[in-house]
């Protein structure tokens, strides 16, 4: 009906927008779904059992991913370890604590500028300060992504604790809490689920990064404990892909290793996904 | 109550300096770059290092002009948008107006899967796909070049320009389209003349923080573009800004790895700049909406 008195010209740009926009979507949707499919159907004849449990070795030629998937561990590890309470703390003090504008709007603009560097540039500054004085390790890589995984963690935190209702900090002040013990038993456990989240949004950015690690932790492949292995050069999961790949030409290692990391991309949206809904239902009660 | 003072004042200060660490990872990161930068630019001479249009740092006579990189990593990135933001765009207006509920959460998911995906996993797929492709369908010796480049990238941009597109149409006032509505106006024509228009400052953020990307991205890159220092056209191998750091610095010393450095440092600059404009749209985005 209303079709029909529409003008010519006014037709012309609603079907030209209309096709434009559906074109668009459907482009996107088969990329993913091209790359998704092309990689695990590349990769995935390539994990087995010897592949996921056994170091390479020049011997039988074979190569095998243990040792980076366990330095992948260790770095998310340490990472964790090192970045929660720095997050947490700075979160806490600009929602509770600060009082001057001044100095809460300069903390959001360095976390702004922080989420924008790129992992490149990342990496040197690692190698700089950390690299340098540690030698290139597992923990310099992970003291690397710290500060790169610190607006991460502070802003999901900060977010949670926003909706934490002035109420209850009152609730605690009145029953003659002072303000450190109201944060410490009202506030903090009511900002659980943020911290959740930001932990799997800095579990899924660690394992996706290589270029900040590739000058601070370095890439060896040799087998060593959590201690030991720290304190070591070592290949997380996609810095080993890189060097496969582009260094050594072992393109079926590196498709095997694109397949795990695909699924555990697939995972790790999973959780946040389902922890999304969760805090979603939580916070309507 | 004397001591309670003073335990709530150490606790305070604790928490404020924890706060301040991001300040001092900001100064820390942007001083130690300037300092290990500067004596690189200061030896070789800023208009030589900037202009210059030869890199060849372990030639007898070394070089050290950055301009192929400037220009690839401008060329690339400009590439990436124009190919990116259109088809970004188009699917944040339908996924954030008129998808069905069922299509939406699919793409939403879709998107966020795009994002997750590690940069050398997409480095690998273009290397494997892309170039090759490149090389048989434009009949070319060497299909790792900036055109593969600009499209991984354009590719690796997409999920941020949708997400933030989408959030600000869908931030739009209701008011707005339900007044062009009622005048006639169809729901396409409405979308895209009243709602985009009043979603520009959100749209822009979506394309300064794709800018943003695409100049940072070094991984997907070095294994696309073939890595060589040449000036920039569209079928020959180039080298970018980040790639040149990447993909040298394991073997650079003396004054070849200082500037490496200074690259780092122009690199900074941009990346500076960009936040800049972020923050400038971003600021206008919140104004507009309230």
């Amino acid at each position: 009906m209303l079709g029909n008195q529409l003008s010519w010209k006014r037709k012309t740009y609603i079907g030209l927008m209309e096709v434009l926009m559906y074109l668009c979507t459907g482009l996107t949707a088969a990329l993913a779904l091209f790359l998704v499919g092309y990689v695990l159907l590349r990769g995935l004849h390539g994990i087995t059992w010897q592949f996921l449990s056994t170091e390479p070795s020049y011997l039988s030629g074979t190569i095998g991913i243990l040792p980076n998937l366990l330095n992948t561990i260790y770095i998310i590890f340490a990472t964790l370890v090192l970045v929660l309470p720095l997050g947490i703390g700075a979160a806490v003090y600009l929602t509770e604590y600060a009082g001057n504008r001044k100095i809460v709007g300069m903390i959001e603009y360095a976390a702004e500028t922080l989420s924008g560097i790129p992992s490149i540039i990342y990496g040197l500054a690692g190698m700089l300060f950390f690299s340098n004085h540690l030698g290139s390790c597992l923990l310099a890589g992970a003291l690397t992504l710290v500060i790169m995984n610190l607006p991460v963690v502070m802003r999901t935190t900060q977010e949670s604790l926003k909706t934490v209702p002035q109420g209850y900090r009152e609730g605690a002040f009145a029953l003659g809490a002072g303000k450190w013990r109201a944060i410490r038993t009202v506030v903090m456990p009511a900002c659980v689920d943020g911290v959740i989240t930001g932990c799997i949004l800095v579990v899924g950015r660690i394992l996706g990064e290589s270029a900040a690690l590739l000058f601070s932790a370095g890439f060896a492949h040799a087998l060593h404990g959590v201690l030991d292995g720290l304190m070591r050069p070592g290949a997380t999961l996609t810095v080993a892909l890189y060097v496969y790949a582009k260094d050594q030409g072992e393109f079926g290692a590196a498709f095997a290793i694109a397949a795990l990391l695909m699924a555990l991309t697939v995972f790790i949206n999973l959780c946040t996904a389902l922890t999304g809904k969760y805090c979603k239902r939580k916070n309507s009660i | 109550m004397k001591k309670k003072d003073w335990t709530e004042n150490i606790i305070c200060g604790i928490f404020l300096v924890l706060g301040l660490i991001t300040v001092g990872c900001v100064l820390l990161i942007s001083v130690y770059l300037i300092i290990s930068g500067i004596p690189a630019i200061r030896e070789i001479g800023l208009t030589k290092f900037l202009l210059g249009k030869e890199w060849a740092p372990t030639a007898s006579q070394p070089r050290y002009g950055i301009l192929p990189f400037i220009l690839s990593s401008i060329y690339g990135t400009a590439g990436a948008i124009l190919i990116g933001v259109p088809l970004g765009f188009f699917t944040a207006v339908y996924l954030a107006k008129l998808a069905p509920a069922k299509i939406k959460t699919v793409m939403e998911s879709v998107v966020s899967l795009l994002a997750g995906i590690p940069s050398v996993v997409y480095g690998l797929a273009g290397m494997m796909v892309l170039v090759p492709g490149i090389r048989k369908f434009f009949n070319v010796p060497d299909g790792a070049s900036l055109l593969a480049a600009m499209i991984v990238l354009a590719i690796m941009i997409l999920p941020s320009i949708i997400h933030v597109s989408m959030a600000a149409l869908e931030a739009v006032p209701k008011e707005y389209e339900d007044a062009s509505f009622a005048l006639g106006a169809s729901p396409l024509e409405t979308y895209f003349r009243i709602s985009v228009p009043a979603a520009k400052s959100g749209l822009g953020a979506a394309i300064v923080l794709g800018v943003g990307r695409a100049i940072g991205e070094a991984m997907a890159v070095v294994m696309v573009s073939g890595n060589v220092a040449n000036m920039p056209s569209l079928f020959a191998s180039v080298r970018f800004l980040t790639t040149a750091v990447a993909s040298e610095m394991a073997y650079s010393g003396g004054l070849h790895r200082e500037a490496l450095f200074s690259i780092a440092l122009v690199l900074f600059l941009f990346i500076m700049l960009i936040n800049a404009a972020l923050h400038f749209f971003l600021k206008g985005h919140t104004a507009n909406s309230q």
